[in-house]
């Protein structure tokens, strides 16, 4: 089966380069082994969060520093300053609404009730100018009852240090006494699915402003429009107060609801979305990828003329880890990483460890390298690509959207 | 090397421990969403599994609420084998013995023969509202269910006289696995695929004596006849593929699906000789035309509007790529994409008047979609969500194979290899 590209890894990196590629009329496929990390998407893109410990003011400013062997440097502080204008623009045409700018952080209020720097927000969640002050004196707290996914007292507990004062209420309603006879169930998709289908809404939202009564500000939990897009904005409508969404215990409703978007553009583009499938072996020629074997397809392999590693990092089992190596288990690329087990981690947990610096290695080009030469024609995207700690920096989405849009770029040259 | 992390060294017979509890899998299970008394499949497979182990009074009936339709397996980021280790559950520990109304729908062979042969007595009888009701009431088979038509003659009896002899003109060959609802029901979809296969150059054969898949038989309990009708299957398979070099192709996905995944996975039952040459009919042709050693020519008149639908077990086998590639080769075909969603009856899960609301509810968003597609008909490959689609909306459903034949100019097609 021939394609002009083949992407391995259907994520936030795969799927934005596939977007790309499609959208200048190339005929791509995305290979998936299952559903993606965007499930625990958690409202927010970062660029740049932290640096040394501190607050982030300006992410392409403070990029110009990191180390050379940043997935940002190797991009290239230009092309970075081109590529973070697209990335909302490309969401957008897959009907997804982010806000934010790369060269001034703004705060969203975490589920643990703190205030964390970021890039970019969907339109769903509240986008806050300062982290050290909250808007409103007086807010409540609103959880659906039996609902065990949403932390009220940590939010209450942090909203505390801002000096506001805060109330806790649980409701019921009739329309999740079902849902709610499964404890295990009552989770927040299955919430969103009763309103996406129902008209919930209205007396929901009748509700929402009986309880809010004297209070400035609203806060629920974001299980508003998994499978229909403008449930949060409905919301938002009938409350007659602000109303700020905070993210619930994944697998989270805006990040489904973003997936699908954005796997729809992509098949909407031409794409092709193999769900469900593994890529097992690749043909290689000539340092040319060929053709990939697939555990679906089986002896009618896969081929293309470039192809993108977009498997992500050891969660997703893009890089694998066992007692006696370090490998990256699809192709057998180079890793960038130690190859002494013994200084993969820092004994201190909360530390910069070194394994989360790891990845496939590549050249300047991002293109792969196996046994030390590059694969002139695999490219290599998002959070599978070493030289960064995306947890410590809050540089994880930054990283898969822009290296993946490069890459793409290098693809199109 | 991708093998690999699915055999890491501490796994159990089923990889549960790979289960990292992201709940991915809830969010795309159909009966979840409709039926809130089945635990959903973490619950159910995983979760349970570690409980089970443990105890087998852990075992819940309401596991018999999952309709195997593996979207579950398909969602999962780490591959575990939801689906397989619910059904394993049913199969171990399920205390409560299968129904007469299940046996008469788990034996299809058996209904299938009778009721072919007496067709013209069968068909208007099970039609009637007064027997529905009747079988509703001391069956348990909900009456709004209408069963497939009994075809006169058999498909293999239709063979024997009137195909046979001429399959050895060809100079390549192949069996055909037509499975019980070609042969009772609808023999036309097997006539279809000999006319297909006759003009691309191949002759068709039956096998030995092949013999119900078993699906029905495993999904109702009656795991016994299904392990041994699949090693009779395995054994025929054998005789084609590794004795006469001759793949078998099918056109059912369900049937295909269980011989090659289900037989080792949930019957124990070893199919490595045969597997890979076991397979659909559009991905033997998908192949063919792939690789440049076969040109399908199509009517210049054929023009319809078609959307297709994928049947969950075409989800999990990843094939309806192949389906749909062949049905856009064809030049008058306006092509709909249906959102890939089950369609609720899960072979005789749906006939069960304990499922009906759920199977109904399953289904409903694919059928508010075919009705405002505006199609002329629905493509699948799956017999009963043909079935299923028939019975819940305005529009005819076609198994891809007869669209081709339909479609294809046979002349046109066979002078390209005969020259």
């Amino acid at each position: 089966m021939k394609f002009d590209n083949i992407i391995i890894g259907g994520g936030l990196s795969g799927l934005t380069c596939g977007i790309k590629l499609a959208e200048q009329g190339k005929k791509c496929a995305i290979v998936s082994s299952g559903q993606s990390a965007i499930h625990f998407f958690s409202g927010s893109f970062d660029l740049l969060g932290k640096m040394d410990g501190q607050d982030v003011k300006n992410p392409l400013e403070a990029i110009k520093i990191l180390p050379d062997t940043h997935p940002y440097q190797r991009v290239g502080i230009e092309n970075i300053s081109r590529l973070v204008v697209e990335a909302p623009r490309l969401l957008d045409r897959a009907g997804l609404n982010f806000f934010g700018k790369a060269d001034e952080n703004h705060f969203v209020l975490t589920p643990m009730g703190i205030m964390k720097p970021t890039w970019l927000t969907i339109d769903d969640f509240t986008r806050f100018e300062q982290n050290d002050a909250f808007p409103w004196k007086k807010a409540v707290i609103l959880n659906f009852s039996g609902f065990l996914d949403f932390h009220t007292l940590f939010v209450q507990d942090g909203l505390k240090k801002y000096g506001v004062d805060t109330q806790i209420k649980n409701f019921a309603m009739k329309e999740f006494e079902a849902i709610r006879r499964n404890p295990s169930e009552m989770r927040s998709t299955n919430i969103a699915k009763v309103f996406d289908s129902g008209d919930a809404l209205d007396e929901f939202a009748q509700k929402v402003n009986q309880l809010s009564e004297g209070f400035e500000v609203v806060l629920l939990p974001a299980v508003f429009g998994l499978f229909t897009k403008n449930v949060a904005l409905n919301l938002k409508a009938k409350v007659n107060k602000p109303v700020v969404l905070l993210p619930a215990i994944p697998p989270s409703v805006p990040g489904i609801r973003s997936q699908i978007l954005l796997r729809k553009r992509f098949e909407e583009l031409g794409g092709t979305y193999f769900l469900g499938d593994n890529v097992e072996e690749g043909t290689f020629k000539n340092n040319r990828l060929v053709a990939v074997q697939t555990n679906n397809h089986g002896d009618i392999k896969l081929e293309a003329d470039q192809f993108v590693l977009a498997s992500g990092s050891f969660y997703s089992k893009g890089i694998v880890a066992t007692r006696e190596k370090l490998y990256e288990p699809i192709l057998g690329l180079d890793i960038d990483g130690d190859t002494d087990s013994e200084k993969w981690l820092d004994e201190k947990f909360f530390n910069d460890q070194p394994y989360m610096h790891y990845g496939v290695k590549t050249d300047s080009g991002f293109r792969a390298l196996k046994n030390g030469k590059p694969i002139e024609n695999l490219f290599v995207a998002g959070s599978v690509l070493g030289g960064a700690n995306a947890l410590k920096e809050g540089s994880g989405a930054g990283i898969s959207l822009l290296t993946s849009l490069h890459v793409a770029e290098q693809i199109l040259k | 090397m991708k093998k690999e992390m699915f055999e890491p060294f501490n796994s159990s017979d089923n990889n549960f421990e790979q289960c990292v509890k992201c709940t991915i899998c809830t969010v795309y299970c159909p009966v979840l969403e409709v039926n809130p008394d089945y635990p959903g499949p973490k619950q159910s497979g995983p979760d349970g599994e570690r409980l089970r182990l443990k105890d087998q009074n852990f075992y819940d009936e309401s596991l018999k609420l999952c309709l195997n339709c593996k979207r579950c397996e398909v969602a999962c980021p780490h591959g575990v084998k939801i689906g397989d280790i619910i059904q394993l559950a049913r199969i171990k520990y399920s205390k409560k013995k299968p129904k007469v109304r299940d046996m008469i729908l788990a034996n299809t062979d058996i209904v299938g023969t009778m009721a072919s042969t007496f067709a013209p007595i069968v068909n208007p009888i099970v039609a009637l509202k007064p027997v529905r009701l009747m079988m509703d009431g001391v069956l348990k088979i909900d009456h709004h269910r209408i069963f497939p038509e009994y075809a006169g003659m058999r498909f293999e009896t239709w063979y024997r006289r009137y195909a046979a002899s001429k399959q050895t003109d060809f100079k390549k060959h192949v069996s055909y696995f037509h499975g019980c609802y070609v042969n009772y029901n609808f023999p036309k979809q097997g006539k279809d695929l000999i006319k297909i296969m006759n003009a691309a150059g191949y002759g068709v054969h039956l096998l030995e004596k092949e013999k119900c898949c078993g699906v029905a038989l495993i999904s109702n309990g009656l795991i016994k006849q299904a392990t041994k009708q699949a090693r009779h299957n395995v054994e025929a398979f054998k005789k084609s593929i590794v004795d006469k070099n001759m793949p078998v192709i099918s056109t059912s996905s369900t049937c295909i699906f269980t011989i090659r995944d289900e037989y080792p996975h949930l019957l124990g039952v070893k199919n490595d000789e045969i597997r890979n040459e076991s397979e659909l009919a559009t991905r033997f042709l998908f192949r063919l035309i792939d690789s440049g050693k076969l040109k399908l020519v199509f009517k210049k008149d054929y023009r319809k509007r078609i959307a297709y639908h994928t049947p969950c077990h075409m989800e999990k086998l990843g094939w309806s790529v192949y389906s749909t590639a062949l049905l856009k080769m064809i030049p008058g075909i306006d092509f709909v994409s249906l959102e890939s969603r089950c369609c609720g009856i899960a072979g005789t899960y749906g006939f069960k008047k304990e499922n009906y609301k759920t199977s109904q509810g399953v289904g409903k968003p694919l059928f508010d979609q075919i009705e405002s597609s505006d199609i002329d008909f629905v493509a699948t490959d799956c017999e009963t969500c043909k079935w299923q689609i028939e019975m819940s909306t305005t529009k005819k459903v076609e198994h891809p194979i007869s669209i081709l034949a339909e479609a294809l100019d046979v002349e046109a097609t066979v002078k390209l290899w005969q020259k």
